[in-house]
């Protein structure tokens, strides 16, 4: 059963005179329970392709499916649905409200909905727990490392238990030790819970610690391959040559 | 759906974050209601101390004397006489009238001991204390039995009082009106200034022995007795128009003035002078408001330039909570809520600041500032009404962001 699938999804920008297409027929399909990577060189159109498939924006041309709803002509309200219910973001910065404990951020996505309040705590609390940051609830941003402030992020991403979860760049802030936490975290979640995660990065040994890695160059994939050995999360980094 | 004790929590929570941010930019708004309201309440204080120094003059007041024409460059000229008669004419027919009172005033000399000097003294009859708003500081007012036995008693305005005995116990003396001696049975109590000279400065007998003893053929006109006003007090303030023009008619009948000709007499109200004097506060009421109100609209644009300032600020705020499921509507809400939460506490602390500043002003006993809950309304609603009007474009601009861009935001 596949959560993502996309067809002949294109995306122009029109920058000054000349038009850019970032996206350039992309077709894709993600399973239900896959982990895949996103790789490709800057100005690839791999942010713009997980901004489409976050639903942050929608597509110029091509359909896009997300868990058997059509969301490419959605309006902007509806947009905003689909994001709260059915999608969960990382971002490469974290992006958590200073000044706001981490029990608050992760409450943030459920303000949104019309969920009963009293049950916003529970949940957010559950979600830290996932993340291995039950101790850590009251505590501030400010008060965090770098791998507790993303790891907050992903459980802000998972308390409306989405169909997916995106993550874009999640280790791109974080040095190599916390990163890996960072993908153990992400690597428990989709072994043990199930959980479908797809993450954009440029760093070849992080694509490597999922069953599948695309690679996308000026618009188009150019290369879907299987993973069948994925790397453990925590096991050092190969020496450069 | 929005959850609006929510949406003001989360303002609540993001002004708390900024708290001397937020507190700058109530300032304006404070300033701005605590104006409001503290010059409305002076303003509606100089009114009511106005209007209430007049109707002690007494409102039903209408006060009928010849008139005085100016003609050419000469001095006033007193064409016409009021007659004893034409009192006993208005007193009989006239429908509206509660009290009426016959005066007789002349300028005489007065002295007691060593001082002397010239002062009003008004023959009246008992009546004249309530149609003129006086009342008996010591002492006893005129009674009806001083008239009918011509008596040679005075009552004293509280100036008159004083200037004649100083600190000494004026009932029971002895003076003399003209070299005739009188004795003085009651001092009135002080009116204060009512805005037309002094009306403590006055000295009262009975009319009849003014007419008899003191005034003698001055007060006669062809063998008449003559007056120089009648006092009326008028059963209500509603009817004082109607009365006036009754006494016109009857006047117009016993003199044989034709209508065309102009009334050789003057018959005056204390209403539409109040009526004139209160349109004159009331304009400055208004004017003090409006120059306050301005103050409340410019701390309205410290409140829109502090909200754009913090949409900047919270671009990537915004575009996480666009990212995670927030709505167009439910960012605009979340940032006019913060505008009305800052507008909302700034006009209560306006409002307290206004009525403590009105309160000092009364302490101070220049003025009696009068914070009326109309002023309190509408400088609050005001108040809240900039927040939405000058929130509404900051929010909209928030609202308006894209996810994507407003994430990449530096």
């Amino acid at each position: 059963m596949n959560i993502i699938q996309t067809q002949a999804l294109t995306k122009k920008f029109q920058i000054g005179e000349s038009t850019v297409n970032a996206l350039n027929g992309v077709d894709l399909v993600i399973n239900k329970g896959e982990m895949a990577a996103i790789m490709g060189p800057s100005g690839s159109g791999k942010t713009t392709l997980m901004s489409i498939l976050g639903c942050l924006d929608g597509p110029s041309s091509g359909t896009y499916t997300l868990d058997d709803i059509a969301v490419e002509s959605m309006t902007d309200d509806e947009l905003s649905q689909i994001r709260n219910r059915k999608i969960g973001f990382v971002f490469q910065q974290f992006n958590l409200l200073a000044r706001t404990s981490a029990l608050e951020n992760v409450m943030l996505p459920l303000t949104y909905t019309s969920t009963n309040a009293r049950t916003h705590s529970a949940k957010a609390r559950a979600a830290l727990e996932k993340v291995g940051l039950g101790d850590r609830v009251d505590h501030h941003p400010n008060e965090l490392s770098g791998g507790e402030q993303q790891r907050v992020a992903i459980a802000r991403a998972l308390v409306n238990d989405p169909a997916i979860l995106l993550a874009d760049e999640p280790t791109g802030n974080l040095d190599t030790k916390t990163g890996a936490s960072i993908m153990d975290t992400l690597q428990h979640l989709h072994k043990d819970m199930g959980q479908t995660i797809i993450f954009v990065t440029h760093d070849l040994f992080i694509a490597r610690h999922t069953e599948r890695i695309i690679r996308i160059t000026d618009g188009q994939i150019t290369s879907d391959e299987v993973n069948k050995n994925p790397v453990k999360a925590g096991t050092p980094r190969p020496e450069e040559k | 759906m929005i959850n609006i004790n929510r949406t003001f929590l989360v303002g609540l929570r993001a002004l708390a974050a900024n708290k001397l941010r937020s507190a700058l930019t109530i300032l304006g708004i404070v300033i701005g209601v605590a104006a409001v309201v503290s010059l409305v309440a002076i303003g509606n204080g100089a009114t009511s101390d106005i209007t209430s120094r007049i109707e002690g003059i007494g409102t039903n007041l209408v006060t009928v004397s010849p008139a005085r024409f100016q003609p050419g460059r000469g001095a006033a000229v007193q064409t016409t006489r009021l007659y004893y008669s034409d009192y006993e004419t208005i007193a009989a027919t006239g429908e509206y009238i509660s009290k009426i009172v016959p005066v007789y005033q002349s300028n005489l000399t007065i002295k007691h001991a060593d001082k002397s000097f010239q002062v009003a003294v008004a023959g009246v009859t008992p009546d004249f204390a309530s149609v003129e708003a006086y009342t008996i500081g010591l002492g006893r007012f005129l009674i009806q039995s001083d008239l009918t036995s011509v008596k040679r008693v005075a009552v004293l305005g509280s100036q008159t009082a004083s200037d004649l005995f100083g600190q000494q116990t004026a009932v029971g003396q002895e003076i003399t009106i003209d070299g005739i001696t009188f004795q003085v049975v009651g001092v009135l109590q002080s009116k204060g200034s009512a805005g037309f000279g002094n009306v403590d400065d006055i000295l009262l007998i009975p009319l009849e022995t003014m007419y008899t003893k003191l005034a003698g053929s001055a007060a006669l006109d062809g063998g008449q007795r003559t007056l120089s006003n009648i006092a009326i007090s008028a059963n209500s303030p509603d009817i004082v128009n109607d009365l006036i023009a009754q006494i016109e008619f009857i006047l117009r009948h016993l003199h044989k003035i034709p209508a065309a000709t102009e009334l050789p007499f003057s018959i005056s109200s204390q209403t539409n002078f109040l009526n004139t004097l209160s349109s004159v506060t009331q304009t400055l009421t208004i004017f003090l408001g409006a120059i306050a109100a301005i103050s409340l609209f410019v701390g309205g644009i410290g409140i829109m330039n502090i909200m754009l300032v913090s949409v900047t600020e919270r671009t990537r705020e915004i575009g996480l909570r666009k990212a995670v499921g927030a709505r167009k509507l439910d960012i605009l809400v979340q940032f006019l809520g913060e505008t009305i939460t800052l507008t909302t506490i700034g006009g209560v602390i306006g409002i307290a600041l206004g009525a403590l500043v009105a309160f000092v002003v009364s302490a101070t006993g220049l003025i009696t500032a009068r914070v009326s809950m109309g002023s309190v309304l509408m400088a609050f609603s005001f108040a809240v009404a900039i927040g939405v009007f000058f929130g509404l474009y900051p929010a909209y601009r928030a609202a308006g962001l894209r996810p994507m861009e407003a994430l990449r935001y530096e």
